[in-house]
């Protein structure tokens, strides 16, 4: 007899779990490989699954093995013989590894070797997001909060069928059947059987027979009185809903798309910004972003629009700043939200406005944000003319002062898309204190 | 009227239904062959991948380690360095196999023949497996020991669980019984314990006597040793099975500790019949699916083209490459063991003068089932190599043997395909299989539970070839942290 069963459909995966095990425990090699692997490529390519090298180092398994390469003697039989005799002398390959050898070398020594292997891109955004945060984001008010779970709030005596707490349920009704001595369905069978016997030869027995009628008809009376489950075992979990605190934050993402940005610098920006999306979608689940974008004039953009869209103009910084403040006002007070933003510019402006853009910060802005991320986007010749942090364009040197007078701000400088992720990790790298 | 049984690439569950029940009737009647009930399922691709890196079981518990094969194994997949084996047999009864579902329906008729009955076969009639492995019980026994892991990972946490389960691998090898006869994995037992263990417990917890003021003592105390941690006993040393001594003895393990070493030491000594069985169950399926697809044609049942491609396949899988090749990797398994079956009909049907003086007990008699069956069942790799490898056949692998000594600078070529060097040549090849000399012979030599519970192991060495240094530390550590006190191992010559 034979099955044939197809299994195509089965769930795959089933070794998921072993999956994780593993990456858990190559954990350290795994987030070093990963680092090394994002720091040469596009934010682009986040989103592919990726080969990652990581060295055995943790994840060896060792065994016993016989090592004859450092003593003793052994004898081996190969295929292939073309010209030796009897008494032929044949030079040891150095490394052990070449020609007949291969399989002698792998089979008594441990490789060492690194080896490869593919992430999905889920795997590689939880080690590249794993130790970064918000910084400085705080719980704030419950009252706000719309969000509400439903948590197990004990047992109770009624509820809807599917709620029912098989275990408590069987257990108040085995206790009941206990107590009020419930008849066993076999005893009424036991004496049923006796009864059936005594009933072959009814004129003998005529007495027995008529008691033990009597008697079953007593215990299947019983049985029914005392039924085997009974409304009042029913027991039902309950739950209720509860709020959660949650903290509210919103990032406000400002970047400056004006004709002094090439579509280099424009394109620096966006993947900044991809990586920036990517790590609050994929962190805080309830983080509003807020997407402005500015030429000599500031607007609130869609996400689809503030990435694709090209648009071109003059320069003034402080636009985007009066805008983000405008929707502050009108949408995100400060009692309930965490605010945050991040600026992007070329950091040329229209002359005076980087005073007026610092005005804004040390005495509107500032005191209103959480964090607030400062990106040069230069090109190479200049990040060469600029290699310290003291010189730069006007608004670099604006900005520093108030990088100066706040700790919550940060600057930081863009030059190539390799710059991108360490950037991005040291913007948002978890402090100590947090 | 055609006899073809299909003629299209493509497969369904009907033809696979006919095609199995025509290769079944050649099987049992033109062949003769003898096996469990078949369990055949079709699986896609990433199912292969799932079940290699499980050991090829259906069911495993959870460990990294198998995690790691798949990454790799998948790596490699992808790449395009290795292609899936077409089918994964399972030593069960029922016997299941396992068919990718992107096989042509040649390749489903070829696997089925090869898997289905070949290594079929062989699992139910091999002497190695018929005493040392339960092939009714291995799936329960499976589903109890991933069940058990599991739990145990929920009540002392993964890490606990990894730990042992790291050192128990790393002792894998040194797991078996080789010569005294293992007691069967019964699941019944393992359960009967359980029961008995959680009994204990509910026995030894009563809520009354917990209201009871202090000083006072419950009657009948059931006393509190839990014969699972009684380590002492008769140790019985030598000892070569070392996680069977670690889990009778060690004087640090807890309970859900040696169950878990014995599982581990379970899987292993299941698994190690067909360490030492490879070239003669890979030659049995060959030769078995060689002389079923050969019938199949013969009898009209396939076609000229699905000949074509089984013959194509069936070259590639028994291609033994010579040692100075850059594919070279040791020697082919199926190439060895499908040359050797090969040849045993070879001589039984149509002997030369050489066969006659060599296999006088059967060369010429015709028949070769009989030979074959009887080497099947009562043969392993080393004993069947010594017994049945011809001169031809050492002659058609030009077959040599190099004598090597650490020291020296060179090889010395000890014998050669030819009339002085037949004998050696086959011997050496024999003593190349024996799994007993070729995995380090390490046992335990002394144990003190009294004293400072020092644990002594003696690797004894084989013509003096010594353990790897640095793997060595890297498993004495495992087993320290099994044993819970210092560990020792000593390397003495033997002879």
């Amino acid at each position: 007899m034979t099955h044939f069963i197809d299994r195509r459909l089965n769930p795959k995966g089933k070794s998921l779990g072993n999956r994780q095990r593993f990456l858990r425990r190559a954990r350290t090699q795994i987030r070093e490989a990963v680092q090394k692997s994002l720091k040469d490529s596009s934010v682009a390519d986040l989103d592919k699954d990726r080969k990652v090298r990581i060295s055995t180092k943790g994840t060896k398994e060792p065994r016993f093995r016989l090592d004859p390469k450092a003593g003793g003697e052994h004898d081996f039989v190969l295929p292939g013989n073309k010209q030796f005799t009897p008494g032929d002398e044949i030079k040891k390959p150095p490394s052990g590894e070449a020609g007949g050898r291969g399989k002698e070398a792998a089979d008594y020594a441990e490789g060492d070797d690194d080896f490869e292997f593919t992430m999905t891109q889920d795997e590689v955004l939880d080690i590249f997001f794993e130790d970064l945060e918000l910084p400085n984001l705080v719980r704030t008010t419950l009252k706000e909060t719309p969000n509400r779970v439903w948590k197990r709030a004990g047992i109770t005596t009624a509820g809807s069928p599917t709620q029912i707490n098989l275990i408590r349920t069987m257990r108040n009704a085995q206790g009941r059947r206990l107590a009020l001595h419930r008849p066993k369905l076999k005893d009424v069978e036991a004496l049923q059987a006796d009864l059936d016997a005594l009933e072959q030869e009814p004129e003998t027995n005529r007495e027995r027979i008529a008691a033990l009628k009597e008697e079953i008809a007593r215990l299947n009376a019983k049985r029914k009185w005392v039924g085997f489950i009974d409304p009042v075992d029913v027991r039902f979990n309950s739950y209720t809903e509860q709020p959660v605190p949650t903290s509210q934050a919103v990032m406000f993402c400002l970047m400056d798309v004006s004709g002094s940005m090439g579509e280099r610098e424009k394109d620096l920006a966006k993947r900044f910004y991809m990586l920036l999306h990517l790590f609050l979608k994929r962190r805080y689940k309830r983080v509003d972003i807020v997407f402005i974008r500015h030429t000599h004039d500031a607007q609130e953009v869609d996400e689809q629009e503030f990435f694709y869209s090209r648009q071109s103009g003059g320069t003034i910084v402080s636009t985007a700043l009066d805008k983000m403040l405008e929707i502050q006002k009108e949408r995100y007070a400060t009692a309930d939200w965490n605010i945050y933003a991040a600026q992007a510019s070329d950091g040329y402006t229209q002359s005076g406005d980087a005073r007026r853009c610092v005005e804004m910060l040390n005495n509107d802005i500032m005191p209103l944000c959480q964090y607030y991320a400062y990106i040069e986007i230069l090109d190479e010749r200049e990040m060469e003319v600029f290699a310290s942090e003291e010189s730069g364009a006007e608004l670099w040197r604006a900005y520093r002062t108030v990088a100066d007078s706040w700790a919550n701000f940060a600057t930081k400088r863009i030059s190539k898309p390799a710059d991108i992720f360490p950037v991005f990790r040291e913007l948002f790298k978890k402090t100590e204190a947090s | 009227m055609t006899n073809l049984l299909f003629n299209e690439p493509e497969w369904d569950f009907a033809t696979l239904d006919r095609t199995y029940k025509a290769i079944e009737e050649i099987a049992l009647t033109d062949l003769k062959l003898d096996v469990y009930p078949n369990q055949i399922e079709v699986i896609s691709s990433e199912q292969m991948l799932d079940a290699y890196s499980s050991l090829a079981m259906p069911l495993m518990y959870n460990h990294w380690s198998f995690g790691k094969l798949f990454a790799r194994e998948e790596a490699m997949y992808r790449a395009g360095y290795s292609a899936l084996a077409y089918e994964i047999v399972i030593n069960s009864s029922p016997c299941i196999s396992y068919l990718l579902e992107e096989n042509t329906m040649t390749m489903q008729a070829l696997v089925m023949a090869h898997a289905a009955f070949g290594h079929n076969h062989f699992f139910k009639n091999n002497y190695l497996f018929r005493q040392w492995t339960n092939a009714e019980g291995i799936l329960d026994y499976l589903a109890f020991a991933k069940k058990y892991v599991a739990a145990c990972e929920d009540k002392y946490g993964r890490d606990e669980v990894e730990a042992i389960l790291d050192s128990a691998h790393a002792l894998m090898d040194q797991g078996v019984f080789r010569y005294r006869r293992p007691p069967r994995p019964s699941r019944e037992r393992t359960l009967e314990k359980m029961r008995a263990r959680a009994q204990y417990e509910e026995q030894s917890y009563n809520e009354l006597w917990r209201t009871l003021p202090a000083g006072i003592e419950p009657p009948n105390t059931v006393p509190t040793v839990d014969t699972e941690d009684d380590y002492g006993g008769d140790m019985k040393l030598p000892e070569e099975n070392l996680l069977y001594f670690l889990e009778k003895h060690s004087p640090s393990l807890k309970a859900w500790q040696r169950e878990t070493l014995r599982i581990v030491r379970n899987l292993a000594q299941y698994f190690y019949p067909q360490k030492q069985t490879k070239v003669m169950n890979e030659g049995c399926a060959s030769f078995v699916h060689h002389a079923i697809m050969n019938i199949l044609y013969d009898r009209g049942m396939i076609s000229e083209g699905s000949l074509l491609e089984f013959m194509h396949s069936h070259t590639s899988v028994i291609f033994q490459p010579e040692f100075d090749d850059r594919r070279y990797y040791g020697i082919n398994p199926y190439a060895l063991g499908f040359g050797m079956m090969t040849d045993i009909k070879r001589i039984a049907t149509e002997p030369t003068d050489e066969d006659r003086e060599w296999f006088p007990q059967f060369a010429g008699k015709g028949d070769w089932i009989g030979v074959l069956k009887d080497a099947w069942a009562n043969y392993r790799d080393e004993s069947f190599v010594e017994q049945f490898l011809s001169p031809k056949l050492m002659r058609d692998f030009r077959l040599f043997a190099l004598f090597d000594k650490a020291d020296e600078e060179a090889y010395r070529v000890s014998a050669i395909h030819n009339e002085t060097g037949f004998r050696k040549v086959r011997q050496m090849l024999a003593r190349q299989y024996d799994v007993g000399l070729n995995e380090p012979n390490i046992q335990v030599k002394s144990a003190d539970l009294k004293g400072n519970r020092r644990l002594v192991l003696e690797h004894k060495m084989h013509r003096g070839v010594p353990l790897n240094g640095k793997t060595k530390e890297l498993v004495l550590a495992h087993v320290e942290r099994l044993w819970g006190h210092d560990v020792g191992l000593s390397e003495t010559e033997t002879d």
